[in-house]
């Protein structure tokens, strides 16, 4: 057993640490501005090697260990720098579901960040109940024809692809009635509402209305009546613990708010240190998953034990940060505000908990 | 980084895991049974863990074994034992029958002859007297007679290691003792019924359970740290670690021993069932050796 860098990864995030000292305070780290940059910062770090280390070469990978992705979001927190753009469950969907040609025309860009990709599943009537949605995909001619509603899209806005989930077919099952596409978003009958989220941020969620929009055939991601399979995958890889990268930033804003306190010469308030033992949690308890991946566990239910930690760490850091800035300082402000959403985005703590419960503890509910 | 335990590391998991199984106490009935508790005594001293440190074992195996036998609510000493061994393998000379004494009392005392403690730079052993009152059902106290022997000196960083070993086998305990609760409580939501159905098939209940298990892995995330850093670390970073595993996985057993309490409903509040022996195990192992959220580390200093 051991906790510390092996000589490669050493390596690494010593070259890596070298890069983001040069280019210190050059990207916006949050809020609208953050958004609005973050497909540039995607580029930048791509191309210096930086991006996709855990996914294949022949698409623009690195096939490194999934730890290396926790030493990039460390060093991208530690040096102030912007988040690891999130699509490894976009990449997961379409890499396992899409035959070849799909993943050789699509996953170079979505992984180096020429293409700016959405996920197109939850529905305003369709949230926890993602099975009940209802936009449809109707065979027309070579393709199919899109009608209906997608909300809570990240970067809709300036996305030039969207993996969609739609029903295909209305006389089945539920579940066995839905399949997956690859719309593009440059076309008539599709149309952007932006979300104004709590916080202020605008740039992050987006709603989708699609009347009539076109999609090829052979833009079918898998077979018809896979999206369910697929939408399976990608919810299984939001959950996974490279991808709860965030960990890292809530230490640096544990740090940032204690040196807040230190400055003001007040005692730090008690949600701060235990804002402190919950990030430091996170941040083990991501190692030893990662290192339960190299015998092959992964993807399972536990991962619904990983996002709740999650939660509770994110939720805690945005207590600390209400008891040391109060509704004062609107940055806290917000990262507590943002905090609230943690226990829904990705599935809401209490379908976690209906997981957890069925699928691991067998307590058929 | 590679923090998965060893092939051997499992192996004597399992094992302490079986034997507490087999001869543990599985009811609180067994909790008065002589005959018991003296083939678990027998059992446990043959192991030889209570000086696993003096024969070599590193922090993660100590922890391991202690979780187990908190998980298992062995009622024999092997914390206290353990703690006094790493004593005596410091100072070079081992003390037969000893645990460790905090304050008045020696811990963990059952059978134990005397008991040792760290006084600045001074190791103290003291003899040992009649069982004291305390809430653990399965730990005994004992008083201390006669007067503290000096036994010998110690470096600053051989007493913050020893500290941070006690932090992590007093967490171990937690996550263990805290794991048994959790596992009780899973058990009878599967069988208790009400409304026709298992409580644990609703959500309330269901619900419950979830955030246990959740606050279980966290636990064991922090105690594995913890307990590697026992020998890995500097002795200031792994009392520290240590100070973060024993606040988390102390928060994280009383509220899962608490949930055992609560899914058991009205039997839960009474005498005969094991929830409450997990919780006052779990509150007495909190107590000792225990850590305030202002001792942590904010990167301040």
């Amino acid at each position: 057993m051991d906790f510390r860098d092996s000589v490669q990864e050493a390596a690494f995030r010593d070259r890596l640490r070298g890069w983001l000292a040069e280019r210190a305070g050059t990207f916006p780290t949050s809020g609208d501005a953050y958004w609005a940059r973050q497909g540039e910062w995607h580029r930048a770090l791509h191309a210096a090697g930086f991006f996709g280390l855990s996914w294949p070469r022949t698409y623009g990978g690195h096939e490194l260990p999934p730890v290396y992705d926790v030493i990039l979001d460390e060093e991208l927190a530690r040096a102030g720098a912007p988040p690891r753009p999130s699509l490894g469950y976009l990449v997961q969907g379409l890499g396992r579901h899409g035959d070849e040609a799909l993943c050789r025309r699509f996953l170079p860009g979505m992984i180096d960040g020429t293409e700016r990709w959405c996920q197109g599943f939850s529905e305003p009537g369709a949230g926890s109940d993602l099975a009940s949605l209802t936009t449809k995909a109707t065979r027309d001619g070579d393709g199919y024809v899109v009608h209906g509603h997608k909300i809570w899209t990240s970067y809709s806005d300036v996305a030039d692809w969207c993996l969609l989930l739609a029903r295909t077919d209305p006389d089945v099952p539920r579940h066995k009635g839905i399949s997956a596409f690859i719309v593009d978003m440059h076309q008539p009958g599709i149309e952007q509402r932006p979300l104004k989220m709590m916080s202020g941020v605008t740039k992050e969620f987006g709603q989708v209305l699609f009347d009539g929009a076109k999609v090829p055939a052979d833009q079918l991601v898998g077979a018809p009546g896979e999206g369910w399979a697929l939408a399976m995958t990608v919810v299984g890889h939001e959950r996974e613990p490279a991808t709860l990268g965030f960990s890292a930033r809530y230490g640096k804003l544990v740090h940032q708010l204690a040196e807040r306190t230190r400055e003001s010469g007040s005692s730090p308030p008690p949600e701060l240190a235990w804002a402190a033992v919950e990030a430091e949690m996170l941040r083990l308890h991501v190692r030893r998953r990662l290192s339960e991946q190299l015998d092959g566990v992964s993807h399972g239910p536990e991962g619904s034990l990983d996002k709740l930690l999650m939660t509770w760490a994110e939720q805690a850091v945005g207590h600390a940060a209400l008891a040391v800035g109060g509704t004062e300082d609107p940055e806290l402000l917000n990262a507590y505000l943002y905090s609230r959403a943690q226990s829904v985005m990705g599935g809401t703590s209490q379908i976690q908990k209906n997981i957890i419960a069925s699928r691991i503890l067998g307590l058929g509910a | 980084m590679d923090v998965r335990l060893t092939a051997e590391q499992r192996q004597l998991r399992e094992v302490a895991a079986r034997l507490a199984d087999d001869l543990g106490p599985g009811s609180v009935l067994d909790l008065d049974d002589p005959d018991r508790i003296a083939r678990l005594a027998k059992a446990v001293e043959a192991t030889g863990w209570r000086t696993l440190r003096s024969d070599g074992a590193s922090g993660v195996e100590v922890a391991l074994v202690v979780e187990e036998f908190g998980r298992g609510l062995v009622d024999v000493p092997l914390l206290g034992p353990v703690l006094a061994d790493e004593l005596g393998r410091h100072l070079g000379q081992q003390v037969p029958a000893a645990t460790v004494a905090v304050g008045s009392l020696a811990r963990d005392a059952l059978g134990m002859r005397r008991a040792l403690a760290v006084d600045g730079d001074r190791v103290l052993s003291t003899e040992t007297g009649p069982r004291a009152p305390g809430a653990d059902l399965t730990r005994a106290h004992a008083s201390l007679t006669g007067p503290a022997e000096v036994l010998g000196t110690i470096t600053a960083e051989v007493a913050a290691r020893w500290h941070a070993l006690a932090l992590v086998a007093t967490s171990a305990d937690l996550v263990g003792t805290a794991r048994g609760a959790h596992a009780l409580a899973c058990d009878y939501a599967k069988v208790r019924e009400q409304y026709g159905r298992a409580i644990g098939s609703h959500q309330a209940v269901a619900h419950l359970l979830a955030e246990g298990l959740a606050l279980i892995e966290g636990s064991v995330s922090v105690l594995r740290h913890a307990a590697w850093a026992v020998d890995e670390l500097s002795p200031a970073e792994a009392v520290q670690a240590a100070r973060v595993a024993k606040l988390y996985s102390a928060r994280a057993a009383r509220t899962v021993c608490e949930t055992a309490v609560q899914v058991h409903g009205g039997i839960g509040n009474t005498w005969e069932c094991l929830a409450h022996v997990h919780l006052r195990r779990a509150l007495t192992s909190t107590e000792l050796f225990p850590v305030r959220l202002e001792e942590i580390d904010l990167g301040l200093s």
